[in-house]
């Protein structure tokens, strides 16, 4: 299906994190959240059950770290396949059909620029796991979190070559403005260069709380004609009685909807700290937006 | 020799180390070039970056510059008896195993003449402290990216307190979920927004030291 049937009827919500949510299921921190989809699949159902539950209309994979270049840090490099097709199968059997499934792609961990991998090993990494999640029946593609330009290009050409749509989101975190990505690039460029590379969407994830997400969500509106995908963190954690907490609240995260939807976001969920709870107060929120339109 | 500096600056390794080549032949003495020319070529990478002139690509591309031109001139440095700078031992804390933030770091670091110990990703407490013992660190450099892993940063100031070497090194830290506030709390030395500013901090608290 074509990105623009689903965003047909106005905003889609998408789903909110899932390394948080399998930590609360006894995930170890610095464990392979992705691993669960072989080991503990049972939990990781769980999750994507409970985004389906709270009103997300697009539900993405467990498998963000499943590109082989990046679980060869974990000593999981041969099962990036599996997990894959594991993670697919997973988010597919909670959609049942009902709601739409994004494989997640993210980034290598390993920088080109220095020589830490090259194009041609990343290429296949991503290749190896577009291939895998089409294979485990993704209804589309979601290369996230991205920082360099030309790494999403790459992980975007493997991603295109299964024919699925494909969404590219970046992380815009840095710069006094905090709007451009690490490696420095803009909204406008993030936009521009990677419609023409071929993709379906462009995004923001990540990084910064919702705040900072509106003025950038409008400039990728103004850069492209193409769906804005947005999903940003639930603010920045601080140590609170020796546990790490998100600040944010799911009512303080859901007032910036209408924001966001104003500036032109095709695509709304959340990203890090994000919860169930976060996705359902924003359900309400679009659901508070669409009827006032109706009225 | 503003080839030199000019080289480092641009990020053009081969032209810094032919550059440099050059100036030693001529009998340019070897730790004012260091001083005179290629620190303050990094303290300009450093300034734009963080006027955002520059981004982590240019910056990445002058501390290569920096590094071919000092392995050249390194050798004669010693020879010459010059101290060595302070050192640094810096990894990601236990849990992480995202070293691009730590990598940038270390490389910025080298380019403003520190002397860098980098011990890698996911690395456990007891390996930061034997490596301030071994090596009698001057500065600890503690990187994480998860949130979920930030915590392991208090974990390793606690063993370096217990351990009794606390007080010989200063505790830097950084990544991306990680605060002042966050570095307040966990009783960090100082935190670095950025590589640029973590030489910065770097040098500050040596200087105090």
């Amino acid at each position: 299906m074509r990105l623009e049937e689903w965003i047909r009827n106005g905003p889609v919500l998408a789903d909110g994190a899932w390394g948080t949510e399998l930590q609360r299921r006894g995930l170890e921190p610095g464990a392979c959240p992705d691993q669960w989809n072989l080991i503990r699949s049972e939990a990781v159902a769980e999750v994507a059950r409970s985004y389906v539950k709270a009103g997300s209309r697009v539900i993405l994979t467990n498998t963000f770290r499943a590109n082989a270049i990046a679980l060869t840090g974990y000593g999981l490099g041969a099962e990036a396949a599996a997990m894959n097709r594991a993670g697919a199968a997973i988010s597919r059997e909670a959609a049942a059909g009902h709601v739409l499934v994004a494989g997640s792609i993210g980034p290598t961990g390993k920088m080109l620029l220095l020589g830490e991998t090259t194009e041609q090993e990343a290429l296949r990494a991503f290749a190896q796991q577009a291939q895998a999640l089409a294979e485990g029946g993704v209804d589309a593609l979601l290369v996230e979190t991205m920082s360099d330009l030309a790494e999403a290009k790459l992980a975007l050409a493997a991603a295109r070559q299964t024919g699925l749509p494909v969404i590219v989101s970046f992380v815009f975190d840095s710069g006094k403005e905090k709007d451009r990505t690490m490696m420095g690039v803009t909204p406008e460029q993030a936009a521009r260069e990677i419609v023409e590379a071929g993709a379906d969407a462009v995004g923001a994830n990540c990084g910064l709380g919702i705040a900072g997400y509106v003025p950038i969500c409008r400039r990728l509106r103004q850069a492209t004609p193409l769906p804005v995908w947005i999903k940003p963190n639930a603010g920045l954690p601080e140590l609170v009685g020796g546990e790490l907490v998100y600040r944010t609240t799911p009512a303080e995260f859901a007032a910036f909807v209408p924001a966001l939807v104003e500036a032109g976001a095709t695509f709304i969920g959340g990203c890090c700290g994000t919860t169930p709870d976060f996705i359902r107060a924003a359900s309400q929120a679009l659901a508070a937006i669409s009827s006032k339109a109706g009225a | 020799m503003s080839e030199l500096h000019d080289a480092i600056l641009e990020g053009d390794a081969k032209a810094a180390v032919v550059a440099a080549e050059q100036a030693l032949q001529a009998g340019a003495d070897p730790l004012d070039l260091v001083q005179s020319h290629m620190v303050p070529a990094m303290d300009e990478v450093g300034r734009r970056f963080e006027c955002e002139e520059y981004f982590v690509p240019e910056l990445l591309l002058a501390a290569r510059a920096m590094k071919g031109a000092l392995a050249l001139i390194r050798p004669r440095l010693a020879a010459g008896g010059a101290e060595p700078s302070a050192r640094v031992v810096i990894g990601t804390v236990k849990g992480d195993l995202h070293d691009i933030g730590k990598n940038i770091v270390a490389s910025m670091l080298e380019g403003g003449g520190f002397e860098v110990i980098d011990l890698g990703a996911d690395v456990p407490p007891e390996k930061f402290v034997a490596a301030v013992k071994e090596k009698s660190a001057d500065l600890v450099c503690l990187s994480a990216l998860l949130t979920v892993t930030m915590l392991s940063m208090k974990t390793t100031i606690e063993a370096l307190r217990a351990a009794g070497v606390r007080e010989q090194v200063k505790v830097l830290v950084g990544g991306a979920p990680v605060t002042q506030h966050f570095a307040d709390q966990i009783g960090a030395d100082g935190y670095g927004e950025n590589a640029a500013a973590a030489v910065r901090l770097a040098r500050r608290l040596v200087a105090a030291a």
